[in-house]
């Protein structure tokens, strides 16, 4: 399988007062094409800061980062936008959906702002929905559902557009297990469809149902492999 | 060429996604919120122009009240050095036969003094109660075709022809009416209608019986008297005709200026001079309308600011509080451009509504309301002046605060760093 993502010597750290935390350290792996990858560890081991170097939403101190062979760590701000209007999807821990947007406005934006035209968007944006499980209410304003309902939407919205690459950090953190199995389940069924998918979460029964996982400590990755030896 | 052409698609694409963001956005805001920033932007608005307009109108109003009572459309007096306009009937000849002239009349005007109980004044060393004051010889058809006059008078009557015994007052000249009194300023107490006036004009005296009081609130008719025109002749002994001032009325439509040039290609401009009614607005008036509209400005200018501060707080409160969702847009890939238009909309539509009424406030209610009951003032019955054109103006200056009001803050917030904005850092 070819590698869609490529890290070499990553390294973040943050300035707090004199002294300087070191997140990730001088870090190197490769994610295959099509690969359902979970990055695990304890709180404050960095998962959701290398998450943000990958999904291009923040600048490593040093490093490269290569995503479909574009040395991605090397663009510039609008690059980065565009790049990840394209090849990225998103889903966060508190679904992040835009309040004033309708389940499938908010799935649609991304879309149109590609560039087609609303009635295209539309139905991917429905399609799109379908695919993550909601088939109605499709109308409704975020505050008028429940905390699954609201994640399919960010679901949808990563997806619709046919990314490269899904990055969810926790996506299942704020739901009960049984509506978090599900938003799991639909995570398999699009890996199954070929869509690589990089998950962050500290739950090791939601690593276990992805196929590779790593886990970080002290800035660097102190495991590697299945998710069952990973943890 | 490729990357302008890219850059053109981009920017549509992004007015389109910026246009569906703030119609949905302001669909799903707070009607209350949104019903009193469409106030403030009428407010805003109704100063910009009323504010303005009025203090126009007040003098606009007095214009008004000069060239209708006064001055005609078209004014001719003597000229400065002269004591009246040479060869007055040959030029009255050429007035009468320009085609744009509705009426007109000519007066004879001499400065003289008017004075009352003068029976009743025992010994000499006792003030009179009299007046000095510029009488003004008229034929009182042709003036009241020409100014309307009869409408301004306040008490009694208006001369009629054959009056050669009687004259008119004006307000100015009558102490009830202008309660002022200074060695330098005096006026007649105590004059009533029928009472017995003498008038001293060039060493001829003359006893005649008030008629009636007349006030236009223009100076030049309210501090006057009127006679009949060959009763000032003969005492100032006019003999060849010659007038001081005519005041012309034109015809609907008829443009001044080309009477004033037709008049003076006649070469009245040798004898006389020719003014539009504009011209031959006293001073002060030109002084306080250019005073008028620099404060209007002013002010003006005061509520723009206010109006483009408000949007601008009001947008970057929106923006700040949605800072938030402004990170996620532009975290899954929406460019700051279509966030910064959204903005702009949102602003363009405070704008747009706010105006909106405010125009159907303008036109649908003040300005008829103020032109049938005009503001009183002194000297002048003040309406709101909001024309077309400059109205126009306004709204464009505040549409165009209202945008760069909505679009410095939106782009601030949306310049903010994208993961620090998802993060509410
Ligand atoms: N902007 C920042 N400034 C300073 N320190 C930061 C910043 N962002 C993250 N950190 C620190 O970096 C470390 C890693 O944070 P990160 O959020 O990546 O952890 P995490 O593994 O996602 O934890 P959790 O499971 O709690 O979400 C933490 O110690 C955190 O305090
Ligand atoms: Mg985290």
């Amino acid at each position: 399988m070819s590698k869609i993502i490529e890290v070499k010597n990553l390294t973040k750290s943050f300035k707090t007062g004199d002294k300087e935390l070191v997140v990730l350290n001088n870090m190197s792996f490769e994610i295959e094409e099509g690969q359902f990858f979970s990055v695990t560890g304890r709180s404050g081991s960095g998962k959701s800061t290398l998450l943000y170097q990958l999904g291009l939403l923040d600048h490593p101190n040093s490093g490269e980062i290569i995503i479909n062979g574009i040395k991605v760590s090397a663009l510039g701000n609008e690059e980065r936008t565009k790049f990840r209007l394209k090849e990225l999807g998103y889903v966060f821990q508190d679904y992040a959906l835009v309040p004033e947007l309708t389940a499938i406005e908010n799935a649609a934006i991304p879309l149109l702002m590609q560039g087609f035209g609303k009635k295209e968007a539309y139905q991917k944006a429905e399609k799109a929905l379908h695919r993550a499980g909601l088939t109605d209410r499709l109308e409704s304003l975020p505050n008028q559902l429940s905390g699954g309902e609201q994640q399919r939407i960010s679901i949808a919205r990563a997806i619709a557009h046919d990314p490269k690459i899904i990055f969810a950090d926790e996506p299942t953190a704020n739901l009960d297990s049984e509506t978090a199995n599900q938003v799991m389940q639909t995570f398999s069924e699009l890996n199954s469809g070929g869509q690589t998918i990089v998950m962050v979460t500290h739950e090791s029964e939601y690593a276990r149902l992805t196929r590779r996982a790593i886990k970080l400590g002290d800035g660097v990755i102190v495991a590697d492999g299945k998710p069952e030896n990973v943890i | 060429m490729q990357k302008q052409k890219r850059k053109i698609d981009e920017f549509l694409i992004s007015f389109k996604l910026g246009f569906f963001l703030a119609i949905r956005q302001m669909r799903r805001s707070n009607k209350a919120t949104t019903a009193l920033i469409i106030f403030i932007m009428t407010l805003t608005f109704l100063n910009l122009v009323v504010v303005r307009g009025v203090l126009i109108g007040i003098i606009e109003g007095s214009t008004e009240i000069y060239q209708k009572y006064s001055t005609g459309e078209v004014f001719v007096s003597e000229l400065r050095q002269k004591s009246y306009i040479e060869n007055s009937p040959s030029m009255l000849e050429t007035i009468k036969t320009l085609p744009w002239v509705e009426s007109f009349s000519p007066r004879y005007l001499e400065r003289g003094n008017i004075e009352a109980d003068y029976k009743s004044r025992i010994r000499l060393t006792d003030a009179p109660n009299s007046v000095g004051a510029i009488i003004a010889g008229i034929n009182p058809v042709a003036e009241n075709n020409t100014t309307d006059l009869s409408s301004k008078i306040i008490e009694g009557k208006f001369l009629s022809l054959g009056d050669t015994n009687y004259i008119l007052l004006g307000s100015s000249l009558l102490k009830k009416y202008m309660p002022m009194d200074s060695a330098s300023f005096t006026s007649l107490r105590n004059v009533k209608l029928g009472d017995k006036v003498r008038i001293k004009v060039d060493g001829n005296t003359k006893e005649l019986t008030v008629k009636g009081v007349i006030r236009s609130k223009a100076d030049e008719v309210d501090f006057r008297a009127y006679v009949l025109d060959s009763v000032l002749r003969n005492m100032i002994g006019r003999t060849d005709y010659n007038v001081n001032e005519v005041a012309i009325k034109l015809k609907a439509g008829a443009n001044p200026i080309v009477v004033k040039d037709a008049l003076l290609n006649s070469g009245i401009g040798d004898r006389a001079r020719v003014q539009t009614a504009n011209e031959a607005l006293p001073k002060f008036i030109i002084d306080v309308k250019k005073t008028f509209a620099i404060l209007g400005d002013i002010i003006g200018s005061i509520g723009l600011v206010v109006a483009a501060i408000t949007i601008f707080i009001v947008i970057f409160v929106n923006a700040i509080t949605r800072k938030k969702f402004i990170g996620i847009m532009k975290g899954i890939g929406i460019s700051a451009q279509a966030i910064e238009i959204s903005y702009v909309f949102q602003s363009l539509f405070y704008a747009i509504f706010g105006i909106g009424v405010g125009l159907l406030i303008l036109y649908g209610f003040l300005v008829p309301f103020i032109n049938t009951h005009p503001i009183k003032f002194p000297f002048s019955d003040g309406i709101l002046v909001a024309k077309a054109g400059a109205t126009f103006f306004r709204v464009f200056l505040l549409a165009l605060a209202t945008i760069i009001a909505g679009f410095i803050p939106a782009r601030i917030v949306v310049k903010k760093n994208t993961l620090d904005s998802i993060l509410g850092r």
